[in-house]
């Protein structure tokens, strides 16, 4: 107790309240610490904004799925009247439905955008590669959330989305089946992964994301935000050890987040009111059929942000796996011959590509569908080592870069236009060359990102008073 | 660079060629003012009530959610409710789903969201009202089906020409078209009245629209509410932008 620190004599009972707290709680500390004394960088841009419209979406997600799960029964029999019970006899009940779907796939677009702004910005070099790599984390829990969480209408779309997915990890050797057969709790998508999938979208996931939400948030405070010029803001402090180019949190950046999060509430109550739907793709019409294990639809698909993924897997055919196979071979042969390795690393090498392309040829294609699904997604967690430009920001960098994010995004969108077109063998070729593109932005990087023209980068950030 | 990004483009453009989905026949567009009649939709719900219950439950939809298209509960109690329901039931039918099976060949579906499920991806959702009231008007005889008569819709329906009596007989006319150096039959949108039936085709073809109107209301009661709240929500919301912008603006005057 002789730590206790005691308000002063006649002060006023929010000072004394405060110091009781403080006496127990860092409460004062936590809030200098993380808002009011939290210096900030000043030239913040529109890109700052969608990391905290994710926090919001991810509370708008929470609050209006725990309204959902009071009526929703998670029961092969009784799920798909139990949403259009929701919708009709709830009063409220279709907002809550809408706000949940529409926040589903507003979710995906901000976490895009968050992660597009990473990259423009090179935001998780050092420093900051554990924020990246938690945020990646995040990334991969949100995904496995919205993929249980859309079983659980017990649509169509629902159902065999799921039997598709999960067909998937069926294909990895020796475990497979049994694999399958754990995620489902059955030997074909039922009542038990009805029951499953609504425990761990609703409570399991949405634990683990909060944690890594947590977590991200204190790594981020640790080292600091970076800026759109690549500038490391702590490096130049006043007398009293404030960044010079910061700025406290709190008020600047709360009041500034307040107008990003009106103006993404216009877009997201638009959508909600007036296109819940979106033609079709954040609600699937086939879906307002109650699941039938006896009649497969035309087409199964993915909801649209899972599309450029599930591009890539469809690609992944025997004649791809041949091309992998002999891109392999010949990176091998470069890189022995023209990479300037060790003895033991040109040993390592040819061993590794041996290996590799053994096993490409051994397993199954549908195998290596998966698996280039999981790269495609997995690779973004390197991407702080593959990473090996002199400036952090795209404002920096010779201008073909930005040509090159150019191809990569625009790559990215036809990845997912041709995720939910049918597979025609001229859109299997495009989708192949769209995968070959996407990886090879992120495996050439370590060599792309060093050549050209640096701009010079400033001491401090460009800021424009307004 | 840009030579790239064109032949991009162009690989892009491409893509959207290679779709060459076979529709059956090209849809009539559905009058989506009828959605916003209530003389329309309460005719709807009588029609559906008296002609397609029977077969088709609507197990979601309660009969005194009708009073939101203009019906008092008397007026159901009185004309909608046939086989001893409350009116305050789910629109349920007694049909097994085996003697369905045994009869037709397969449980005729749940009519309450159809509406929405027959709707085309990209199209609208109002595109699965254009499909239904396509399929009331696109029966011909065909002696080879179990019922007797087929659908250019939805080739070898199980479903019957419920109400060929109204409608009376037509035969759809096909022009023989070469395509790609193939002699094929293509329909030309053209019907002819081999038998004429209790309605004059306008009056049939208004009938079945009530009908699909009642349907698309009934797949979305909320529809009407969903639209009045949200331009109500979003100008809220633009004014409150507004205040933010100012308010922020205010802020950061100070950041030099």
């Amino acid at each position: 107790m002789a730590e206790f620190k005691e308000a002063p004599a006649g002060a006023p009972a929010g000072v004394k309240f405060m110091t009781w707290v403080d006496n127990r709680f860092p409460a004062t500390q936590l809030w200098n610490d993380h808002l009011a004394r939290y210096y900030a960088p000043k030239n913040l841009n529109f890109w700052y904004f969608f990391g905290s419209l994710s926090l919001l979406v991810l509370v708008i997600q929470i609050v209006t799925g725990i309204f959902l799960t009071m009526h929703f029964k998670p029961d092969a029999a009784l799920a798909f009247a139990s949403v259009e019970y929701i919708m009709r006899e709830v009063p409220g009940g279709w907002i809550i439905r809408y706000m949940h779907s529409t926040g589903a796939s507003m979710f995906f677009v901000v976490v895009y955008l968050h992660m597009f702004r990473a990259l423009l910005y090179g935001s998780y070099r050092k420093p900051r590669e554990l924020v990246w790599i938690i945020g990646c984390a995040i990334f991969l829990c949100l995904m496995a959330t919205s993929f249980f969480g859309y079983l659980l209408p017990w649509g169509q779309m629902s159902y065999w989305g799921a039997q598709v997915i999960i067909n998937l990890f069926a294909a990895v050797p020796f475990i497979g089946p049994d694999l399958a057969i754990l995620i489902r709790g059955d030997y074909v998508v039922g009542d038990a992964t009805l029951n499953r999938f609504f425990a761990l979208h609703v409570i399991a996931l949405p634990l683990v994301l909060l944690g890594l939400v947590v977590a991200h948030i204190i790594a981020l405070h640790e080292v600091g935000s970076n800026n759109p010029d690549g500038v490391e803001i702590k490096a130049k402090r006043d007398a009293s050890g404030k960044p010079l180019d910061g700025i406290p949190f709190h008020p600047y950046y709360t009041v500034h987040d307040i107008l990003g999060v009106s103006v993404f509430l216009m877009i997201f109550a638009a959508i909600m009111f007036f296109a819940p739907m979106m033609g079709g793709y954040f609600l699937k019409f086939t879906n307002f059929i109650p699941a039938d294990p006896l009649t497969t639809p035309v087409h199964i698909m993915p909801v649209w942000y899972f599309t450029p993924y599930y591009s890539m897997l469809r690609a992944t055919t025997d004649v791809f796996v041949n091309v992998l196979v002999a891109l392999i071979a010949l990176s091998a042969v470069l890189s022995v011959l023209a990479g300037g390795l060790s003895q033991r690393g040109k040993l390592m090498v040819i061993v590794g590509s041996l290996l590799g392309i053994a096993v490409l040829m051994f397993f199954d294609a549908k195998f290596w569908g998966v698996v280039v699904m999981g790269a495609s997604v997995l690779i973004l967690f390197f991407l702080p080592w593959l990473d090996r430009s002199p400036v952090l920001s795209i404002r920096y960098r010779p201008t073909w870069h930005k040509w090159l994010y150019g191809v990569f995004v625009v790559n990215f969108f036809m990845l997912g236009y041709l995720g939910l077109a049918v597979p025609t063998a001229l859109n299997t070729l495009i989708a192949q060359v769209g995968t070959l593109l996407y990886f090879a932005f992120f495996l050439l990087m370590p060599w792309w990102s060093r050549i050209g023209e640096f701009k010079p980068v400033p001491d401090r950030v460009v800021f424009k008073p307004h | 660079m840009k030579k790239f990004i064109v032949s991009l483009l162009a690989a892009l453009a491409l893509a959207g060629f290679a779709h060459g989905a076979g529709k059956s026949i090209p849809l009539d567009p559905f009058p989506t003012h009828r959605l916003n009649d209530m003389t329309a939709l309460q005719n709807g719900a009588r029609l559906f009530v008296n002609h397609c219950l029977n077969c088709h439950a609507a197990a979601f939809m309660r009969y005194n959610r009708l009073r939101d298209i203009g019906l008092t509960e008397q007026q159901i109690k009185d004309n909608l409710l046939f086989t001893g329901e409350r009116v305050g039931d789910l629109m349920k039918i007694a049909m097994d789903p085996r003697d369905a099976r045994e009869w037709f060949g397969i449980m005729p579906p749940d009519l309450t969201v159809i509406a929405r499920s027959r709707a085309i991806t990209g199209q609208g959702s109002y595109s699965g009202l254009d499909y239904l009231y396509t399929l009331m008007r696109s029966y011909y005889r065909d002696d080879t089906t179990v019922t007797g008569w087929n659908n250019l819709v939805f080739p070898n329906i199980a479903m019957p020409h419920v109400w060929w009596e109204k409608q009376g007989e037509r035969r759809p006319i096909f022009e023989t078209v070469v395509l790609r150096g193939v002699e094929t039959q293509v329909f030309t949108g053209r019907w002819e009245q081999v038998t004429p039936g209790t309605l004059t085709p306008q009056q049939y073809d208004e009938a079945v629209a009530d009908l699909v109107a009642f349907m698309g209301w009934m797949a979305e009661p909320m529809r009407a509410d969903r639209i009045r709240i949200g331009v109500g929500v979003l100008i809220f919301l633009a004014l409150f932008t507004v205040i933010a912008w100012r308010l922020n603006a205010v802020y950061w005057k100070d950041i030099k």
